[in-house]
């Protein structure tokens, strides 16, 4: 039983979301109700499965990996293999999607109720669960690359999903393009690797590089380059910028794809090679989590759409795992990703009831007193944000905490510089506070600002909110550890234990990797500070949205006029979409334009060149077929008959003729046979 | 005066050129069949100078009868197709004989 748990249940988990997804696409139309129940059964199965073999995996406590060969390039060359691994990442990573995908579906069917396109929604969404398994489970960076571009391809579909509109369109294409970018950094990375080890699947790159054939600046380069794989799925500085757009997809999908899962896939790519990352890339590692972190806290503070400051939360909160990882706490990011899926699926969840609720309202500065209105949704809403924020008692503030300890250790070991990266982690987490506390008052609390919208305004179905209160009852601490300020004695942290580095105690520029039980003992020392400054830091983030929005103490109108400059920079996003349409975008239209003038020019005007030369050579080949061909044959054909009318005349029937003319010859003959 | 071979030929030739002559100018066919008539007794002539004079001996004779007989035989064919001709087309002159033509 346990064998087939192990060994087999895994693949089914796999098909089961593709099975949905081929059957919804080509029969969905047939099928009653467009197949949404098929897809809800489907889902709600894989979850059953995925947490079967969570369990069973923890009974059984060994990694499991089944393998075979995929493509066989014959004797003395590198094997492609494929496979899936069970290990603590990837069954927890399962159970996570599974949940998410699952209680998004069941969502979906009320929020996507009355869509014209409700069962492709329903079948993209099981391609999407499909792709992501793929990622989870898969044990070969090629085939983990497969999935990912699967994974991007169903994001493309969802964001745009309602293409009848210009902003969707615009932002599926933005993040397509976005991904590719970092795409290119991953492929490449995955070129380099499997240049010097010749093997695709983790555990043979892990030994490759165990074994030094990948080492010094290109292990550096192959590690960044795979990072940049992970830059642009979840969202990272420089190509964070797609993520808020990608907000114009349905807010199921956003809660499933663009807060949960699928952003969380760069992360787990990230963990999944944690091992074989030398110091320096570690290095870039954490400071790229920590600069994200920062801008999109900084971003989040003014946006006024709901679901956009859920998106530049997502962001930040995707910086702090990156960072995480970069500071050497595997576990912690790993950690704070299973506990951040759930607080913000339930976040983008709850955004979603309040726009159904506002009739399709995204403007917090419209809203308020939503309280007595949904007050599920509100209570949710409130859970999860008080995990976001980092409050005891709450998923949230177990996992943060340890990342923030982690940024604390770090520090303490490598001094100097690296202070940067625990101050801004602090900074960012009071940051974190207030923009969600700031969000909630706005939308939650207050006079209500749309008087007829809040009169008609009610709580969601019972599909909606059953999944909200799950996943708000799943952000509190008891499910990660039973001791409600530390998650170190938790199951989730004993499972998911940082695996040693392959490049222990390597010098990088401004990073030493040290050993695991060395690195511990920092985190030991360095974990009751950073509990008490986080705490510290998201009480004032959550005193001065309560100052600034709920007792109204400061004029916030009168705070935007005076630091116009830095409002005006938050509100804009830094101006990175400014930045990127000056440069990046501009440059490429430019040489859009420039090969475009080519192509018409010089590439039309050779062609045409071509065209006319052939065409004039052929002109002249008729001319000569015409005239000097056809002359000589109509020539001969002239002659013999010219010849012929001549010898015509000889031919009269007349046999006197004849004989005249025969005598007349013989004559001749004899004159000329007597001559000569 | 010696009659040689030489006058034989001479009066055969004459009667060839005149047999000639009459098949190639004239248009009624009796006087074409008279033509040819007269080539064959020309042959006839030659034929019996040189079985006297030259080498040929009896065999020479032996050929004469034969043609002869032949010029009979063809006369007697020629002149039925003449009269059938004359039958049919009213008219014994061989150029306006002629519906085979085109």
């Amino acid at each position: 039983m346990m064998e087939f748990i192990l060994y087999k249940l895994p693949v089914i988990v796999l098909i089961i979301p593709l099975v949905s997804f081929l059957i919804l696409i080509f029969f969905g139309k047939r099928l009653p109700r467009r197949g949404d129940w098929l897809a809800n059964i489907l889902l709600f199965t894989a979850l059953g499965f995925s947490i079967l073999i969570l369990i069973s995996y923890l009974m059984h406590g060994e990694k499991v990996s089944v393998t075979f060969d995929w493509i066989n390039l014959g004797e003395g060359q590198p094997k492609i293999t494929a496979g899936f691994v069970i290990d603590s990442l990837s069954a927890i990573m399962l159970v996570v999607v599974n949940i998410i995908s699952a209680l998004v579906h069941l969502y979906s069917v009320k929020y996507m109720e009355g869509d014209p396109k409700y069962g492709k929604y329903f079948a993209y969404l099981g391609l999407f669960t499909f792709s992501m398994l793929g990622i989870v489970l898969t044990n070969s960076l090629l085939l983990m690359y497969v999935f990912w571009e699967l994974v991007g391809l169903s994001s493309y579909l969802l964001i745009g999903f309602w293409y009848e509109r210009r902003a969707p369109q615009e932002a599926a294409k933005k993040a397509f393009i976005v991904n590719r970018i970092g795409d290119v950094g991953f492929l490449t990375g995955i070129m380099i690797v499997f240049l010097f080890i010749g093997d695709f699947s983790f555990s043979g790159i892990f030994n490759g590089v165990a074994q030094g054939k990948l080492a010094g600046g290109w292990l550096t380069a192959a590690g960044i380059l795979i990072f940049c794989g992970a830059v642009g799925k979840s969202a990272q500085f420089p190509l964070h910028v797609w993520l808020s757009d990608a907000m114009e997809g349905p807010t199921p999908v956003s809660a499933l794809i663009h807060a949960a899962t699928m952003v969380a896939a760069g992360v787990y790519l990230v963990a999944r090679v944690f091992v074989m990352l030398s110091a320096d890339a570690l290095t870039v590692i954490a400071y790229i989590g920590a600069i994200t972190a920062f801008i999109s806290a900084t971003i989040a503070i003014t946006q006024n759409d709901i679901k956009r400051v859920l998106a530049y939360s997502t962001v930040s909160q995707l910086g702090y795992m990156i960072m995480a990882l970069g500071v050497g706490a595997y576990s912690y990011a790993v950690f704070h990703l299973v506990t951040h899926a759930f607080f913000k699926a339930c976040l983008f969840l709850g955004s979603g009831s309040v726009i159904v609720g506002m009739h399709h309202i995204q403007d917090i500065s419209q809203m308020g007193g939503l309280k007595k209105k949904m007050p599920v949704t509100y209570w949710t809403f409130l859970i999860s944000t008080l995990s976001i924020s980092g409050i005891p008692f709450t998923s949230g503030f177990l996992s943060k905490d340890s990342i923030l300890s982690a940024t604390l250790a770090f520090a303490q070991i490598n001094g100097g510089i690296n202070y940067i990266i625990p101050v801004i982690a602090f900074l960012v987490a009071g940051l974190t506070a207030f923009y969600m506390f700031r969000l909630v008052i706005k939308t939650f609390h207050g006079e209500p600002k749309l008087k007829e919208n809040y009169e008609h305004c009610k709580e969601s179905p019972i599909q909606m909110t059953l999944p909200l209160i799950i996943l708000s009852i799943l952000s509190i601490f008891i499910f990660f550890s039973f001791n409600p300020i530390s998650a170190d004695s938790g199951w989730i942290l004993k499972v998911l234990k940082s695996p040693e580095s392959l490049n222990v105690g390597m010098q990088g520029k401004i990073y030493h990797i040290l050993p695991l039980e060395e690195f511990s003992e920092y985190l030991h020392h360095a974990h009751y500070p950073a509990m008490v400054l986080s705490i510290i830091m998201a009480g004032l983030g959550i005193l001065i949205a309560f100052l600034f929005f709920y007792w109204n103490k400061v004029n916030t109108e009168k705070l935007k006029v005076k630091y116009k400059f830095f409002y005006k920079f938050s509100l804009n996003k830094w101006y990175f979409d400014e930045i990127y349409h000056l440069t990046a975008v501009s440059l490429t239209m430019g040489l859009s334009a420039l090969s475009n003038l080519i192509d018409k020019y010089i590439i039309d005007g050779i062609v045409n060149g071509a065209a006319y030369l052939v065409k004039n050579i052929s002109s002249l080949g008729g001319w000569f077929d015409k005239y000097v061909v056809d002359g000589l044959v109509n020539f001969v054909a002239a002659f013999i008959k010219f010849f012929g009318l001549v010898f015509r005349k000889f031919q009269t029937g007349k046999i006197q003729t004849y004989i005249a003319l025969l005598i007349f010859s013989i004559i001749i003959l004899y004159i000329i046979f007597r001559a000569f | 005066m010696q009659i040689t071979i030489y006058h034989y030929l001479a009066v055969s030739t004459i009667l060839f050129v005149l047999g000639i002559y009459a098949l190639i100018s004239r248009k009624n066919a009796i006087l074409i069949l008279m033509g040819i008539e007269l080539i064959l007794n020309a042959c006839n002539i030659n034929l019996i100078a040189f079985s006297k004079y030259g080498g040929l001996g009896i065999d020479g004779q032996v050929i004469a009868i034969f043609v002869i007989i032949l010029a009979v035989a063809e006369a007697a064919i020629g002149l039925a197709i003449i009269i059938n001709i004359y039958n049919n087309f009213s008219t014994v002159n061989v150029d306006e004989v002629n519906s085979l033509k085109e």
